[in-house]
């Protein structure tokens, strides 16, 4: 039994990395129609950012997220700039074929500067701390840290979103680009703004990753899909119940890995088929506009 | 009177038919021309065009942008080492039977995936080729995550000699490509092919005409399972080694397959053959450059897509209204060919802008 509630706190904590990755997926799907296949491996250069960050400045991994968001902020807004507002328009194949593309270049790119060895952060004490919930199930300081810190992006992103003039903008952009933009916005650089915010969750997610976690080149399609899977799970255009459809699936994984640990990532996809039979609009679509 | 009828081969398409059955004359004759190695790498371009041309019709023409086509190939060649295996069908046999049995697999799968929209279906795609990878590492009868090897008795059943081997597998590769692309003429000479162009050009147009946009999806997935399916069977029966990661990578059969259609031109039958015989050129120039390649190749592949997205076939017809295969339909009145009034003609200027 206490296995059990172990399996699935663990599985919990897990999950807010999980919503981590389909936030910044999210964001720009509701902004601008554009699935980024991309967005795993972005999650994996940040990771690796944070890496050299870590290795050349000699700080810690959280305090490298003051350069590695940033930064990957003004990748984000460069790549929409450049070249994802090129592919934003009626047909699908564009973006998706140009995100598919740019996966396999930072795939590879990677590949050639870090070789196919895996990495590690070091976090230090903290990676090992963990304290008692109750007898017999400890919670590990650095897998909270890394949930409540997931929380706290998502409400941040949700403050943004509805409480600022810029996430005013966002939505307006969402909702129609046309009138958006007669009413003086330049939805070119907005789109740049919404990649840019995305891709600085991405580096909060990439570090969360990196220390929690082995990484190397080729992960990144795994994080996709796992984001992408919380995303359809708690339903499509709500922050929230994209948490929680990360937590479903991390719990998913968990109890997977428990009964066999060749059914870890199996249990997850199977979780994911399960709601998109019985229920594939998600567990909590939103309903307000 | 005057007569009106439909033509669908202008003066460069009939010349590209003969073109084309002298093409496969030679092609045919490769045994008795090339090496060992002329026809090893003959026979894997053979799947390559058949693979593309698939990948083409699922996402060229019925806009289903799949990034897990893998799924298919990988269920192909499980298939075919299960049916060998454990029924002790023989190979050549197994080919299209592993066909048939991803069909019918595929259907189901379908009936999933087609509640995901658009970009959310690629997605859904892969996760499918990702729990078939799954599976197959679980299935301890089948070699589980290592993989197995087809047994000695198994090959030597396809013929006793290994040149009368190579010879037969050859001639197998080339009779598949063929049978994939007729499958594929044929099914757009339809009236599903032009239901297919119809929902290519404007999805919501098409269904206003009339045209069951979902039932005309579900069919060209189904048949594309079915291509595929074989094909993954065929190149794994060669390689005679199946493992879960080899037989569902995404970049051997998803990522190349789409450059291949993409620097080829998608959306047109030609564009996924020019775009394997360049991708095979550039490998076999550039192959030294390992993961450079790779990365070459990504960046060529968005270049393609952002400046050229018709490809190299597509600037090919854009400038010399060549065409190859004969699809085109043209309305003849009393002999006298009007150009750019046959429904393709029109939508195909309407899709460059």
């Amino acid at each position: 039994m206490l296995d059990w509630i172990n399996v699935i706190v663990q599985g919990v904590l897990v999950g807010g990395l999980y919503a981590m990755f389909a936030a910044g997926l999210s964001l720009i799907f509701g902004i601008m129609r554009l699935v980024n296949i991309a967005h795993g491996d972005l999650i994996v250069l940040a990771a690796y950012l944070a890496l050299v960050t870590v290795e050349t400045l000699g700080i810690g991994p959280l305090a490298a997220l003051v350069i590695v968001a940033p930064l990957m902020a003004l990748i984000g807004y460069g790549l929409q700039r450049l070249v994802l507002n090129r592919t934003l328009g009626d047909d699908l194949l564009p973006p998706l074929l140009v995100t598919f593309g740019l996966s396999v270049i930072i795939q590879n790119g990677l590949l050639e500067l870090f070789s196919a060895d895996s990495r590690r952060l070091q976090a230090g004490a903290i990676e090992v701390a963990s304290f008692p919930l109750m007898p017999g199930v400890a919670i590990g300081l650095l897998p909270l840290l890394s949930f409540v810190v997931a929380v706290a992006v998502i409400g941040a992103l949700q403050l943004v979103l509805y409480r600022t003039a810029l996430g005013r903008a966002f939505r307006a952009t969402a909702d129609d680009p046309a009138v958006a933009q007669l009413m003086g916005l330049d939805n070119r650089h907005i789109f740049g703004l919404a990649m840019a915010l995305s891709l600085a969750v991405v580096a909060v997610a990439g570090v969360l990753l990196a220390v929690r976690s082995n990484f190397d080149p080729a992960i990144g399609p795994a994080r996709l899909i796992f984001g992408f899977e919380s995303v359809i799970i708690g339903g499509l255009g709500s922050l929230w119940g994209t948490l929680l459809g990360g937590i479903l699936l991390g719990v998913a994984q968990a109890i997977g890995a428990q009964i066999d640990p060749g059914w870890q990532t199996l249990a997850g996809h199977l979780m994911f088929l399960l709601v998109l039979t019985v229920r594939p609009e998600g567990l909590f679509p939103k309903v307000r506009g | 009177m005057t007569q009106v009828r439909v033509e669908y081969a202008n003066r460069t398409g009939r010349a590209g038919i003969w073109l084309m059955l002298l093409a496969v004359a030679v092609l045919a004759a490769a045994p008795a021309w090339g090496g060992r190695d002329d026809l090893r790498l003959l026979s894997e371009i053979y799947a390559y065009v058949g693979l593309a041309s698939l990948w083409n019709l699922l996402a060229g023409y019925a806009g289903l942008v799949s990034v897990g086509q893998q799924a298919y190939v990988g269920l192909g060649a499980y298939l075919l080492f299960a049916l060998t295996l454990q029924v002790g069908m023989p190979p050549l046999l197994a080919i299209p039977a592993a066909g048939i049995m991803a069909a019918a697999i595929a259907m189901p799968v379908a009936g999933l995936l087609f509640r995901l929209r658009g970009h959310y279906f690629a997605i859904g795609t892969w996760i499918v080729a990702e729990v078939f990878r799954l599976l197959a590492s679980q299935a301890a009868v089948l070699g589980g995550g290592s993989g197995l090897s087809l047994p000695a008795g198994i090959v030597t059943s396809i013929a006793a000699t290994r040149q009368a081997r190579e010879f037969l597998i050859y001639w197998v590769a080339l009779a598949l490509m063929l049978v994939v692309l007729a499958l594929i003429v044929w099914l757009l000479r339809s009236r599903y092919g032009l239901a297919l162009k119809a929902i290519r050009d404007n999805e919501l147009a098409a269904r206003s005409n009339g045209i069951d946009v979902t039932r005309i999806k579900v069919i060209v997935y189904i048949t594309t399972a079915f291509g595929t399916a074989m094909l993954g069977a065929l190149i794994f029966l060669q390689k005679l080694r199946i493992s879960p990661d080899a037989a569902f990578s995404v970049n051997d059969w998803t990522a190349f397959v789409i450059f291949m259609t993409v620097i080829g031109g998608i959306g047109r039958i030609e564009g996924p053959i020019i775009g394997t015989v360049v991708f095979f050129v550039l490998r076999q120039t550039l192959a030294d450059l390992g993961t450079l390649y790779l990365l070459l190749l990504g960046a060529v592949a968005i270049v393609v897509m952002l400046w050229a997205p018709k490809g190299i076939w597509g600037l090919i017809v854009d400038r010399f209204g060549w065409q190859v295969f004969p699809l085109e339909r043209q309305i003849v009145l009393d002999n006298v060919v009007l150009d750019n009034v046959g429904p393709d003609n029109v939508v195909l200027d309407d899709r460059a802008d």
